[in-house]
């Protein structure tokens, strides 16, 4: 899984922050646009683009984009 | 003579492995009715048939989407005074991640199949005179919505629709047809992960009444509709939500 294809696809389920904003180190949960509707669009990406199906309680800890990618990772493996 | 009773009436249930389908098979059986149950999962579905009360009941285990399991459903069948069809799909889902199969297999499962069954148990004439067809939809689609539930919405609503015709063309002999809209119900399919355990809490506080509702009291709505108690009620859509569509 390559980290710049993994910050594509996050920052895809985004509308009102620019692509570019998003880093490994980009604490999402503080973004003005954050909501629920964010939250189930990434769980949902990364079932379809991963195949791994998060369940929402796994992904409450995480805060940057980096904890969720090494989440995600680490269940690929 | 109870007019709730189900005695003497024969019962179809699909989805009756778990959650509402299992419930709604328990409390027929335990107002009278002889069941039809029916599921894809044979040992669930072989687990309720031993739940269920009285004698003479069958077990069937199908899967409806296909043709052939369906054709073997309806060869199988007695005459029936009643059909509640449960079995159903959900999974959170955002619009812009949804693909043609994830629309196709919700459908498929939550329209398609009840249409289908209909119409099949209407062509091989499987249906007595004043049998009653309970459709279990939900308040997602026609009372409100949720996020990430677009293509259940629809399949759901699709079934409110579905049934008001069907109740017009069947009138004449007296065969009745209702929906049932619940509110969230606390089943399997609720408590597989699937929504965060603190959404679950917060969303039980948006409910006037305070929580989900039970299977059992789906259940008891589906015993009231298919009972003599509601031989004057068909169209409509029996709405089961502890209140919260009001606010």
């Amino acid at each position: 899984m390559e980290t710049t294809e993994f910050i594509n696809n996050f920052a895809s389920q985004f509308d009102d922050t620019d692509a570019s904003e998003f880093t490994l180190e980009t604490r999402f949960r503080e973004l003005d646009e954050w909501s629920s509707l964010n939250a189930l669009a990434i769980l949902n990406m990364i079932g379809k683009k991963y195949s791994v199906f998060l369940k929402p309680d796994e992904m409450k800890p995480v805060q940057t984009v980096r904890e969720l990618y090494d989440l995600v990772q680490s269940k690929i493996k | 003579m109870n007019p709730f009773s189900l005695t003497g009436k024969t019962i179809l249930v699909t989805g009756a492995s778990s959650g509402i389908g299992r419930a709604t098979a328990i409390s027929c059986s335990q107002m009278g009715a002889t069941l039809i149950i029916t599921a894809r999962n044979e040992p669930r579905l072989s687990e309720t048939f031993r739940m269920l009360e009285g004698q003479h009941h069958v077990q069937i285990c199908a899967d409806l989407i296909f043709q052939d399991e369906l054709d073997t459903l309806i060869e199988q069948l007695p005459k029936l005074d009643g059909i509640v069809n449960v079995a159903g799909i959900a999974k959170p889902l955002v619009l812009s991640l949804t693909d043609k199969e994830d629309v196709n297999e919700i459908l498929q499962i939550n329209m398609l199949v009840p249409i289908h069954l209909t119409r099949l148990v209407l062509q091989n004439k499987k249906l007595n005179k004043g049998a009653s067809l309970i459709y279990i939809s939900s308040i997602n689609g026609n009372n409100c919505a949720y996020i990430g539930s677009s293509v259940y919405a629809a399949s759901k609503s699709a079934l409110n629709g579905f049934m008001k015709a069907v109740a017009l063309e069947l009138a004449p002999r007296g065969i009745r047809a209702n929906c049932i809209n619940p509110g969230m119900i606390d089943t399997d399919l609720l408590n597989s992960g699937s929504i965060g355990q603190e959404e679950l809490e917060k969303d039980r506080m948006k409910y006037p009444l305070k929580r989900y509702g039970k299977p059992e009291e789906v259940a008891n709505a589906v015993v009231y509709l298919l009972s003599d108690a509601t031989k004057w009620m068909t169209g409509s859509s029996l709405l089961l939500d502890g209140g919260y569509t009001l606010q």
